[in-house]
Order: structure tokens, then C-alpha cells, then sequence
């Protein structure tokens, strides 16, 4: 037997609204049977995964906090890979936005002011857009391939900011450990119900920014510039467009975006740099803007399933005693089912029997059948 | 003499896992497929690799486990974009994900167990040579296999008909199936050969580099190889030169650091003063520098527009579903 | 997936199986680990601790733990998280992981909290490290003895107090068997790349060094000596089974004997916050035993490690700093609060300390 994919003449609604449930309940049966091996009652390990991360209200505050900057980074992400533009370094403009936004409150610690958490956030962007400009620039300038040289910059950020809160920012009162100074109440970004939890601005930025750029995505005409250049840069030229200025628009957006993550989790969350300030959120950011489909409203709820399968993890581990392996294993899975199942909205998918092929087929590739 | 013959046996063995894994990846691209899961079937090379070596007690054994895992492991990949037309990014970076994981599960009864390497190749009077003798007869099985793929890629490539075709699926899918050629097979053997590679450089890690299994051992080397690809502008020999510059480079600031600066009091004030200064650079910046290196050397390859284009797999990345 | 799911079937046995079922009278204690426990080395050995204290005290508790786990937001949901499913005493084991404690321990003041090499304390959280630097004096003194050219490489991960500490113990160590003994220092930004350690093994061996210690956490360097016909020593584990002719002694953790001793205190409900440094004497830090050297020199380690063990510090003056300015002056012992953010090189130590 083998399968053939045939396109279909216009996306699928029905697949569009059916393929994330068709994936979850194939996610729930070949993890139910990685479960059952591991001797875990399948039953007991989805509602460990799935039901008590949503279940009590702390929980949900800490869903926001983990789904915020993969939702803002993704976002960004998304207006260029529909510009057909690669970032991904999104990782590194995350950290130059910390690095950036924290310039105030690092170099002028006792400064207290209103101002103060604008300033930084308005920084961070400026650092994540200016960072993720030099891909652009080298792209429009030299023509050097922007994954590439985007995701060098990763490396080089890390680094850089390994060596600033080792040596120039380190906090003099700090034993010597490599963090700067605590950031002041003004340069904290306050949390939204702190009675119930932690969650703070940094998810309302999210939802702002989802909105605003599906707004820009659909509306407005530089929204059809980006959709035109991403799929025929020949046309896209023919409209009048420019793709240079589309390239620096796309990383400087994205850029800014990924920067406003860095440095609202570095005042929302951290409050003071540290060698290390994210966990590869840009790098994730990236399977989330493909699970949301590229649009900014679908971005919002593939960050929240994702933060929920970390936070299921982590349940996972303690309630059920499985590693922390076998949670990253799990999630490796519901990200191939939902990729894979997103295939149905645009093909249909034929099963061949191997005795009949039609004599105009295009041989399609073996699969195993246990897929 | 003897310490450059070690340096440059040093570089060997970093470049090596990183020339392999490119060369796959390199085949894989020029069939117009990326996979950004280098990282994963490497670490799931490297687990397979220490794992069948320690069960069988053979380390050959365990050199083909982690190609038969590295090659099983990309067919993950192959199927969801080749037979599903999933996005490749997306899928390969999942790749990764799952083969840290998965590796991280399979590894778990291996941790704490030294592993045994794969025997030096001995010619006795060659490898006995100065100087040549350890560089060019003396070294693991895996530099000679590296040296053997890169030669045997750019052959492919270049001098068969087979490897005609894949170049032209990677620039044209669309043009190359209207000629009758079997897109999608090709682009599944593409993606077991890079998948089989990035296994084998994993199981250098896990043989040869440092014989032993821990978790997440190919510390994002797998990324480096991919970045190698690109640095190469898709040519074979240009790949096995960037992987050892990045060697050199990545060994060399380790020498800088361990340097006595009073063994050049008598060179030449220029290169005194360049030791000098690299020696008071902090090892942030030098551990930058590979990274640096290759966005320079990209920008003086690419400026020539009409070069770059001409090895640029033009379809790189988008999903072929054969039409009818 | 049949390929995938036969692996995990395989591997099944192997997972280790933390959480046992839930019972009213047991204790629950947790660990926050931020590496994975499968690295052989920092976390592993906390792991190795949590394990001792099960098995020690059997059904008198239960343990869960969470690995992996990175500073900043991560961490503080993980304490969260932990404090909430009942854990009764959670024990921390990165320096990163304190404000995240600081914070959550003043939300659940019932729940014991004990974090791994920082300083801050309350009123529910403890603090406890371990004098490595003691281990590190010993090793000096072997290295200068068993070297032959009197050259030691150091690699290293990261310039923080720990690290500096260790390079300082090692060199006093070294100096009080050979004044000229000299060390060169790598660098590797990195606690975790075997790899790159076995690089810079081989770049320091290259460079005259004919020992080799690290500050970092694989066996690759060791491997590297034993391949050479060199010497080196372990770090946090006995390496000696990666290098039974070149492993001269390892430094290594042993925190199990602690977490006995505070979950025990907790059981019988007289445990206090406090802020310990565990040492030799403590059994916190263990050299494993003395090889590949000879008897002389093995009889030399073994009186040291009793004059540690009897309370003397190696940071006992006179010592001078990396630019001759004295710092201890003679018969001085150095506080513990200065060797704690310790952040320069004793005297003749021939590399910058990165800033």
C-alpha cells in the first residue's frame, strides 16, 4: 500500500477546523501506548499532561508567563516568513532586547521614575530591531544567505552577554556572581492580578501585538506587500514594491518584536541579567509560528498549547516520576502529528493499493506502515 | 615539529564530526531539501553509536548503528515533509527537539560507562614516518571516512548523471518532474544519506572525540555542520575547508589562551604584539570568533551575485508535491 | 513510529521511576536540578545524593525531582510547583536558583527550602556549599610533585568565586611543594562540552603542561591523559574507570551524607535553617583514592587531607595577591565571606582573570 497526496483546488475549512483535533487524538492514542510501556496509566498521564496545568489558577498564571514570548517572538517571525524571509535569530535579538532594555536600570540603579519601564521597553525594541538589522543589512547589502548570518548572531549574542554580566555589568555587591544589580520597582513590570499569580504586562504585549499584526496581515496594504513578495518577488517588483525595504521591514519588525520579549521577561519575570535569560525561546518561536499557521491569531493559541505541554512536563515529572526525556519525547510527538495533520487542509491524502497503480500516477515514496 | 603535528591532529578530530554531517547535509540541500535537525539525528547517532558499541563490545558496531539510527531517525523527517509536504523548518527543528529527547530516554542506562574508542589506523613504517606518518597514516577511521565522503560527494555531484539529476531537482523540482525524474525518491535517498551522515558524526563524538555517552554531547555541533553548508556555498571540498578553519579557529583561540607570551619576546614585533592582544582579549570574544568568521567569509563569497546563484539550490526549502 | 516505540520499549527499564505511591505520614522531599541528571557530573552527583537519602531512609519518604530546569521564570514555577505538590523540604542545587527561592519560600512558609552554594537565607531557607578548594589544595600539591616538567593545565568554565577559589587552592597547593611550579589556564565558557574540554586537554598538553585538572564537568580531559600517558585528576565524580592509569585522585561531591542528615532533622522536626560549608571533615568532600603516583607522594596527600580534615585551611597565610600585594598576612586565615566572592589570583598565576 501507499499513499499519494492530491491538492486540493482551495484550502479546506473543514480540515482547517478538524486537523488540530485529528492530531490530538493521534498524539493520545501513540502516547498512551509510550506510557503504557512505560507502565504510567495513559489515562492518569493525559490529565497529569493536559487537565491539572489548566486546573488550578496559578497554573494559568504561569502558562501566560511561558506562552508570551513565544507568542510575541512568533508573531514577529510570521510577517517574515510570509515575506518569505528567514530569521532565525530571533534568539539573539531576544538577548540584545534584554541587553538594551536594561541599560537604564543596570547603569543608573537608584534612578526611580514613571518613565523608567517605558524607557526600557522602548529600548529593548530598539536593541532587538537594530540586531536583527544586520542580517537585513547584510542581505540587501552583500547578498549573504540571512539564516546563516542570523543564526551566527545567536552565538555571538549569548556571548556577549555572557561577558557583560561577568565584567563591565556585573553587580559590584554581588559576591562576584555573574548577574547585574536587582532592577527597582520602576523597572519592573508589574504583574496583572498579583493576589492569584505571577502572570505580568508581558502576555498583554503578546495579545496586543498578535492582534495588531493580524491586523497589519489582513487589512492593510503592507500586509499584501508582504504576502505578494513572499510568493513572487517578480511580481511583487512589477506592484512597485521593493524587496530591500521588505527585508529590513520584516527583520526590523520581528527583530523589535523578539526584543520586546527579551526585555519583558528580563523586567517581568527575572528582574536582573544573568548569563543566560532564555531557555532557546526564540528557537521554539519558530515550530510555534508553523503550528499557528503563520497567522498571528493561530500564533496565540499554538504558544499556549506549547507552554502547556512544558508546564505538563513538569507535572508529568513530579506527579508521575517519569524524566524529563520522556515529557520532551512526548511533545517531539504532538509536534509531528499536528505538522503532519495540517496536511490535510491542503491535499487529500489516497491510499493506493499496490496492485492497481494508475498508469498516470507519479510514483509517490513507500511509507512505513506503521505511520 | 611534534607540537604542530598534535595541533593539527587536534583540529582533525574536531573538524571531522562537522565535515561529515555537512557533507550530508550538503547532499540533502542540493536535493533541495533543508533539514534543520542535524542536531538531533547526531546526538541520536552519538547514543546509538555508544550504545551498540557498549552492548556488542565492538565500536564498529557501533560506527554502523549510528548511521543505520542517524538514516532511520531522518526518515522521520522525510516522510512528514516529503510525503506529508510539512513545512521543513518547522519539521526539522521538531526533529531536534525529539532527538535530544529521545536520545536523552534511550541513553539513560549508558551514563557513568566509559566507552572504547575506535582503534587508530597502524601501517607500520608509514604511520612510523616523521611528521606525516601520525597525519596522514595514524589517525581514527572516521577522518579517512570523511576524506573518502567529501571526495565521493564531489564525484557524485558532479561527474555522474545521478548526481546531475539531484542538482536539477534542487534547483527546479517543478522542471525536474515534468522531465520524468522521480523527485520525491530521490529527495528520500538524499535525506537518508544526510541523515546516515549526521549519525556517523555523532558516533565519532561518541567513539572517537570523547568515547563515552552523555546527555546533549553534540553541544550544537549539529547547528555549526549546517551553518558549514551554507559558509560552502554548497561545494563539497569548499565544506571539508570551512570545517577546518572553523577547527582551526576553534583550536587555535584555546592555544592563545595556554600560550606563554615570553616564548615570542623574540618574534617579530608584529606578531608579538597580535599574540598580545589576543591574549588580553576576553575568551568571550574569542570563542566568538568562529561565529564572527563566518558572517566575513559569507559576505566576500556572496557578494558575487551571479556566483552564489549558480550553487544555490533555488528551490531550497519549499514542499514538492508531484501534480497531475 | 514502530522504530521509535521499540527504542522506547527497550529503554523502558532504564527510567527511573522517582515517585512512588502517595502516603499520608511520609515526608516528600524534592530536588531542582539544572542540568540533566544524566551528565555525569554536577547534577548527577546531586542525584546520587537524593538517592543515598532514599535508600537510607526507605519508606520514611519519598523524593521527587525536576532536571533540566533553567534560571529565571523556569525555575521559580519548579519551586512553585513543588512546594504546592506537597514537597515538604526542597532542596535547590544552582547558585541561579536563588532569587527564585528567596521568592517562593516566603510564600510557603511551612515547606523546608535548602539551596546549594548561595547566600541568601530566611527564616525557612537554608543555605549549604562545599569547600572544593580543600580537594584542590591536596590535588596542587600531587600535581607539583608528580609533574616533570612543573607545568599543570586548568580548564576552566567560568571566572565566579567557586572557580577562582579552585584555581587559587591548587596553585598555593602546588607552590608549597615547588615555588616555580606555573599553570596555564584555558577557558572553555562552558560547564558542559566534552568536546571542547578534550580540545583544550590537548591544547594545554601541547602547550607543556604534562597534568591537567578541570573545572568543568566531563571525563574528556582525563580521557585525553590517560590517551597521552599523562596525568590528570576527576571532578565531581571517580573518574577513575575513564582513566585508571591517569586518574591521580578525583575531587568529588558527596552531598548524600548532608541530605541524610537534614531530611532526618526535618523527620524529627528540629530541622533550622542555617548556612553551612561542608568540607573535608564533613565527607562532603571526598578524594577517591590516591593512584598512579608514588608512595611518597601518596603518603604526602593523605597528610594533608588529615590537616584539612583537622581544620587547617589551605588559604592560611602568608599568601600575596597575582601583583605581589600582600593578602594574608602570616598565620591569617582568609573569612569565609571573602573567599566567597573571591575574585582574584594569588601570586604567581601567568593569566588574566577575564573580567
Amino acid at each position: 500500500m501507499r499513499l499519494e497526496l492530491v491538492k486540493r483546488p482551495q484550502r479546506s475549512a473543514l480540515f482547517s477546523a478538524l486537523s488540530p483535533f485529528i492530531a490530538f487524538v493521534l498524539t493520545m492514542i501513540a502516547g498512551g501506548i509510550m506510557f503504557a510501556l512505560l507502565g504510567i496509566n495513559p489515562f492518569t498521564a493525559f490529565n497529569t499532561y493536559f487537565v491539572s496545568p489548566i486546573s488550578e489558577v496559578w497554573q494559568l498564571h504561569e502558562l501566560t508567563i511561558k506562552a508570551a514570548p513565544l507568542i510575541l517572538i512568533a508573531v514577529g517571525l510570521a510577517v517574515c516568513y510570509r515575506a518569505n524571509i528567514w530569521n532565525i535569530g530571533a534568539e539573539g535579538q531576544f538577548i540584545l532586547g534584554g541587553i538594551a532594555g536594561s541599560i537604564i536600570p543596570v547603569m543608573f540603579p537608584t534612578f526611580e521614575s514613571p518613565i523608567v519601564l517605558p524607557l526600557c521597553l522602548l529600548l529593548g525594541m530598539v536593541g532587538g530591531a537594530l540586531y536583527a538589522a544586520i542580517p537585513a543589512l547584510l542581505k540587501t547589502r552583500f547578498n549573504t544567505n540571512e539564516i546563516l548570518t542570523s543564526l551566527m548572531l545567536v552565538y555571538v549574542a549569548q556571548l556577549f552577554l555572557d561577558w557583560m554580566v561577568r565584567g563591565p555589568w556585573r553587580d559590584p555587591q554581588g559576591h562576584g556572581f555573574p548577574q547585574t544589580v536587582l532592577f527597582n520597582n520602576s523597572a519592573t513590570l508589574p504583574e496583572l492580578f498579583p493576589d492569584s499569580g505571577r502572570a505580568n504586562w508581558g502576555f498583554v504585549f503578546a495579545l496586543v501585538a498578535a492582534v495588531a499584526v493580524w491586523l497589519l496581515m489582513s487589512k492593510m496594504l503592507k500586509g499584501f506587500e508582504v504576502r505578494v513578495l513572499g510568493s513572487s518577488p517578480r511580481a511583487g517588483r512589477f506592484a512597485g514594491f521593493s524587496f530591500n525595504r521588505m527585508v529590513f521591514f520584516a527583520f526590523m519588525l520581528s527583530g523589535a518584536l523578539a526584543g520586546l520579549a527579551g526585555i519583558s521577561e528580563v523586567t517581568g519575570a527575572i528582574n536582573q541579567l544573568q548569563p543566560t535569560i532564555s531557555p532557546g525561546y526564540g528557537f521554539t518561536a519558530i515550530i510555534v509560528a508553523f503550528l499557528g499557521r503563520l497567522n498571528p491569531l493561530g500564533i496565540v493559541a499554538a504558544g499556549l498549547v506549547l507552554a502547556l505541554t512544558y508546564l505538563g512536563g513538569e507535572a508529568a515529572q513530579t506527579a508521575l516520576g517519569i524524566s524529563d526525556k520522556v515529557a520532551r519525547v512526548f511533545q517531539g510527538m504532538l509536534l509531528f502529528f499536528v505538522l503532519g495533520c495540517d496536511t490535510l487542509i491542503h491535499y487529500r491524502i489516497r491510499l493506493v493499493g499496490l496492485g492497481a497503480p494508475k498508469p498516470d500516477a507519479v510514483p509517490a515514496p513507500k511509507l512505513e506502515e506503521a505511520h | 615539529m611534534d607540537i604542530a603535528v598534535n595541533i593539527l591532529l587536534t583540529i582533525a578530530t574536531a573538524a571531522t564530526p562537522l565535515l561529515v554531517a555537512a557533507i550530508g547535509e550538503l547532499v540533502v540541500e542540493r536535493s533541495g531539501v533543508l533539514n534543520l535537525g542535524v542536531e538531533g539525528m547526531m546526538i541520536m547517532g552519538a547514543v546509538a553509536g555508544f550504545g551498540a558499541s557498549y552492548l556488542t563490545g565492538s565500536p564498529w558496531a557501533g560506527l554502523l548503528a549510528a548511521m543505520v539510527v542517524g538514516a532511520l531517525f531522518s526518515l522521520l523527517f522525510a516522510v512528514m515533509t516529503l510525503s506529508l509536504a510539512t513545512n521543513q523548518v518547522a519539521t526539522g527543528l521538531s526533529l531536534t527537539l525529539l532527538g535530544l529527547g529521545l536520545s536523552g530516554m534511550m541513553g539513560t542506562g549508558f551514563v557513568g560507562l566509559p566507552g572504547e574508542r575506535l582503534p587508530y589506523l597502524y601501517i607500520p613504517f608509514l604511520s612510523d614516518l616523521p611528521v606525516v606518518g601520525k597525519l596522514l597514516f595514524g589517525q581514527d577511521p572516521v577522518f579517512y571516512i570523511s576524506i573518502a565522503l567529501t571526495a565521493a560527494v564531489a564525484w557524485f555531484l558532479f561527474r555522474t548523471r545521478a548526481g546531475l539529476t539531484l542538482r536539477s531537482i534542487g534547483d527546479s523540482h517543478t522542471s525536474a518532474h515534468a522531465l520524468g525524474i522521480k523527485v520525491i525518491r530521490y529527495r528520500y535517498l538524499a535525506v537518508l544519506f544526510g541523515g546516515a551522515c549526521a549519525g556517523l558524526a555523532g558516533g565519532q563524538l561518541s567513539l572517537v572525540y570523547t568515547p563515552q555517552w552523555v546527555e546533549n554531547m553534540s553541544a550544537g555541533r549539529g547547528w555549526i555542520a549546517l551553518a558549514l553548508v551554507v559558509f560552502a556555498s554548497w561545494r563539497p571540498w569548499r565544506v571539508f575547508a570551512g570545517a577546518y578553519i572553523f577547527g582551526m579557529i576553534w583550536i587555535g583561540q584555546l592555544h592563545v589562551q595556554a600560550i606563554d607570551l615570553q616564548q615570542f619576546a623574540g618574534a617579530p614585533w608584529l606578531l608579538y604584539k597580535v599574540m598580545e592582544l589576543l591574549k588580553s582579549l576576553p575568551s568571550q570574544y574569542l570563542a566568538m570568533l568562529p561565529y564572527l568568521a563566518t558572517i566575513v567569509v559569507l559576505v566576500l563569497i556572496s557578494r558575487n551575485k551571479r556566483l552564489t546563484m549558480m550553487n544555490t539550490p533555488a528551490s531550497l526549502g519549499q514542499p514538492f508535491v508531484p501534480d497531475r | 513510529m514502530k522504530k521509535l516505540l521499540i527504542a522506547l520499549m527497550t529503554t523502558a527499564a532504564g527510567v527511573s521511576l522517582a515517585a512512588n505511591a502517595e502516603a499520608a505520614d511520609k515526608l516528600k522531599a524534592c530536588w531542582v536540578y539544572v542540568g540533566p541528571i544524566g551528565d555525569f557530573g554536577y547534577s548527577y552527583q546531586h542525584d546520587q545524593g537524593r538517592l543515598e537519602a532514599q535508600k537510607e531512609l526507605g519508606d520514611k519518604i519519598e523524593t521527587a525531582y525536576l532536571e533540566n530546569v533553567a534560571e529565571g521564570p523556569d525555575a521559580d514555577r519548579a519551586f512553585e510547583r513543588l512546594a504546592r505538590e506537597n514537597c515538604k523540604m526542597i532542596f535547590g542545587t544552582s547558585f541561579g536558583f536563588m532569587d527564585s527561592m528567596v521568592k517562593v519560600a516566603k510564600k510557603f512558609p511551612k515547606v523546608m527550602f535548602e539551596h546549594a552554594t548561595g547566600y541568601k537565607t530566611a527564616d525557612n531557607l537554608g543555605v549549604y556549599n562545599a569547600r572544593f578548594y580543600e580537594g584542590r589544595y591536596v590535588m596542587g600539591q600531587i600535581a607539583a610533585k608528580v609533574s616533570k616538567k612543573g607545568v599543570a593545565g586548568y580548564i576552566v568554565s567560568f571566572p565566579i568565586p567557586e572557580v577562582v577559589m579552585g584555581i587559587d587552592a591548587f596553585m598555593l597547593g602546588a607552590q608549597s611543594v615547588n615555588p616555580n611550579f606555573k599553570l596555564k589556564i584555558v577557558w572553555v565558557n562552558s560547564w558542559f562540552d566534552p568536546g571542547k574540554e578534550a580540545d583544550a586537554a590537548k591544547a594545554l598538553f601541547d602547550q607543556g603542561a604534562d597534568i591537567i585538572t578541570q573545572h568543568t564537568d566531563s571525563t574528556a580531559a582525563l580521557q585525553v591523559a590517560e590517551e597521552r600517558g599523562l596525568h590528570g585528576f576527576g571532578q565531581s565524580s571517580d573518574m577513575i574507570k575513564f582513566a585508571p592509569k591517569a586518574q591521580l585522585t578525583a575531587n568529588t561531591d558527596n552531598w548524600g551524607p548532608y541530605y541524610v542528615k537534614r531530611i532526618k532533622e526535618a523527620l524529627d522536626g528540629t530541622w533550622k535553617p542555617d548556612n553551612v560549608w561542608l568540607g573535608i571533615k564533613d565527607g562532603a568532600v571526598e578524594l577517591s583514592p590516591f593512584t598512579n603516583m608514588p608512595d611518597d607522594v601518596k603518603a604526602m596527600a593523605e597528610a594533608t587531607k588529615k590537616k584539612i580534615a583537622d581544620g587547617w585551611n589551605p588559604f592560611t597565610g602568608p599568601v600575596a595577591k597575582q601583583d605581589g600585594s600582600a593578602w594574608l598576612k602570616d598565620g591569617e586565615v582568609a573569612d569565609d565571606a571573602t573567599l566567597l566572592g573571591l575574585n582574584f589570583y594569588v601570586k604567581g598565576i601567568d593569566d588574566k582573570l577575564p573580567q
